[in-house]
């Protein structure tokens, strides 16, 4: 008897009970659909994170100021202010890896232009944070280091602001005079609209020099945090620890006191976050398989009761000459086509949803080959491992019992 | 030639709840190609065992069984199935046919076992047809058929192979007695055109219509003997 013979046999015998097959298909449709479904939302997680920490550069460090603890209590880093202006100076002159170094000084308040206003975040920052950020500008430019050592009354606007500010006014924002938080600044650029990431709207932001801020705003020596970009993604590590002997070193720091400040690398928390996704998306697997593994089972059950329900047609297929093996493969493959037709099925379903989830979420299709590959593997598995016995057991049939089973 | 069936000193025991049943009891006999042969006896006297053992479905405890000049008693699971495809053609009391499947396919099984090609197996699964007299209904499944109808089907089945025996286990005992009549006429007819046939029934009219009667009780040979003028027929062909 040929492959071709048995493979049709097999198939005839399912066609030949339609709703049963199917129902025992179901466990693999709904475990293979879910391998693919899952695994393709995992990896638009994984993705859409990744795009948005990559989005805030990936060669930035931030410094951070130690955290304030008051009755063993912690506040977090920063909440202790230690770093100053002079210790970005000081990063600046001694690290040579390094790029670009901005200090930061974040407050919030109140800019307006005639008879116009708006409640914004002022970001003062050192001139190198334009190229730091890759900030392009639509109109003027940014200020410059000069303006920054004069602590210089200049402000460049995000796009937002320059909108509501000069809304229904003719004049050019570049030179115009806008009060913020009660001082007169000269406007000497404006950004170009950049994209929201998360809950930040940089183009509400206003850039001030971080000098004037001290000097005007908060009237203190110390900055919130100091953003500094090492030359190449390679050299992060080395950078980091430059920037903390500096540091150590202008903290009067010695042997193992602990650092009063904490420095941020993108990188690491980039792949914190993706193993992180990464164990989701192993993990919504490891569902996924546990219910291939139960329609693995289902069709185990069916199967038997097939056997058992065809006992006389085992019989006389082995009167008439059927071999073991050739009764053996019949049934196996009976239980492997109804386990990767479930598989082809659950491909459908899976990809079909993915692809509806991908346009709505504007994500794409983010379906891979890997997941398709190992349900359709593990489909073909379970049917044969689950098929097994079942055609054992058909195949093992006394053929005179068989013969006179009612 | 060989005798084509030929049994020596055949014993066959089961184990029932731990106690040695025999079934056969030291059976020997001899059928020549071409006998037409009826095995009787009432129930438990052996004569089911006996057709298991010459359909090569079992084989003996102890003692010599020949088919054809081949020792059955020395195969195994595999070469017993080849065997029955090749030598023997079945024909049951109850038809034992697929039920999903048509006339035709029917008979194409023992083929499909044979491995013989597609589009021969049609060929002489449709002539087999023809000769038991369904030229019409070959596409019918077994349940649009009627007893007889499905009866000779079955024997279709039996002899598409070409088998050197037909094996009959009481082929008219679900019949009413005008399609035993038709079923026995086409075995003869079978007969006649040189088929070895063999019968088992307990119905002392089927018995008749053969050409030798082999009785059996309590599991040995009580008598064998030959009906009418079969004497001939029976050394005109061996």
């Amino acid at each position: 008897m040929t492959i071709r013979d048995t493979l049709h046999v097999a198939m005839r015998s399912i066609a030949a009970n339609k709703m049963r097959s199917f129902l025992t298909m179901l466990g693999i449709i709904i475990g293979v659909a879910s391998v693919i479904g899952l695994s393709a939302l995992g990896e638009a997680t994984t993705l859409s994170i990744t795009q948005e920490v990559e989005s805030l550069g990936t060669n930035l460090l931030t410094i951070d100021s130690g955290s304030a603890s008051v009755g063993g209590i912690g506040f977090g880093p920063g909440s202790q202010p230690t770093l100053t202006y002079s210790d970005a100076q000081a990063i600046q002159a001694d690290d040579p890896d390094l790029s670009g170094v901005s200090p930061m000084v974040q407050s919030n308040g109140q800019i307006a232009y005639g008879p116009n206003n708006d409640s914004v975040t002022i970001q003062a920052t050192s001139a190198d944070y334009a190229s730091m950020k890759d900030l392009t500008l639509s109109e003027g430019a940014f200020f410059t280091q000069e303006e920054v050592t004069q602590g210089a009354n200049v402000a460049v606007l995000g796009s937002d602001i320059a909108q509501i500010l000069f809304a229904g006014q003719t004049v050019n924002p570049i030179g115009a005079t806008v009060d913020i938080r009660g001082l007169p600044f000269t406007v000497v650029g404006v950004l170009t609209a950049q994209n929201t990431t998360g809950f930040q709207n940089p183009n509400d932001y206003v850039n001030i020099p971080v000098t004037t801020a001290m000097n005007e705003m908060t009237g203190s020596n110390y900055v919130s945090s100091i953003i500094v970009s090492a030359q190449t993604p390679a050299v992060m590590n080395q950078a980091e620890q430059e920037i903390t002997s500096t540091l150590r070193f202008t903290h009067h720091l010695t042997g193992t006191e602990a650092s009063d400040f904490q420095i941020f690398n993108q990188a690491t928390t980039l792949s914190t976050l993706s193993s992180s996704t990464q164990t989701l998306t192993d993990m919504l697997s490891g569902v996924a398989a546990i219910s291939l593994l139960v329609g693995g089972i289902g069709i185990m059950n069916i199967m038997l009761v097939s056997v058992t329900e065809r006992t006389r047609e085992i019989g006389i297929r082995k009167a008439v000459g059927a071999k073991k093996s050739t009764v053996l493969l019949q049934f196996l493959i009976e239980s492997v086509a109804l386990s990767v037709t479930g598989a082809l099925i659950g491909l459908i379903l899976g990809g079909g949803g993915s692809e509806v989830a991908g346009a709505i979420t504007h994500s794409g299709n983010l379906v891979t080959a890997g997941p398709v590959l190992l349900s359709i593997g593990f489909a073909l598995l379970v049917g044969i491992v689950f098929g097994v016995y079942p055609a054992r057991k058909a195949a093992n049939l006394n053929t005179i019992e068989a013969l006179r089973y009612e | 030639m060989a005798a084509l069936i030929d049994l020596q000193g055949v014993v066959r025991e089961y184990e029932i709840g731990g106690e040695r049943v025999q079934a056969l009891n030291h059976v020997s006999f001899t059928i020549e190609h071409g006998e037409y042969v009826a095995i009787m006896g009432p129930s438990g006297s052996g004569k089911s065992t006996t057709m298991n053992m010459i359909g090569c479905l079992d084989v003996p405890t102890s003692g010599e069984y020949r088919l054809d000049g081949i020792d059955v008693s020395s195969l195994n699971d595999n070469e017993l199935a080849a065997l029955r495809n090749k030598k023997i053609g079945f024909v049951f009391q109850q038809f034992n046919l697929l039920s999903r499947t048509t006339a035709l396919q029917n008979v194409e099984l023992p083929m499909m076992y044979a491995g013989i090609a597609r589009k021969e197996r049609r060929e002489r699964a449709e002539a087999a047809l023809m000769r038991v007299g369904l030229a019409t209904r070959m596409h019918n499944r077994p349940n649009e058929l009627s007893g007889g109808q499905q009866q000779r089907v079955a024997i279709a089945r039996a002899l598409v192979n070409n088998p050197a025996l037909l094996l009959a286990d009481e082929p008219t005992g679900a019949l009413d007695s005008h399609t035993t009549e038709e079923i026995l006429d086409l075995f003869e007819e079978l007969h006649e055109q040189g088929h070895t046939i063999v019968i088992v029934t307990h119905e002392p009219e089927v018995g008749h219509r053969a050409k030798r009667i082999i009785r059996f009780v309590d599991g040995q040979v009580a008598s064998d003997s030959n009906v009418g003028a079969s004497i001939l027929a029976r050394e005109g062909s061996s």
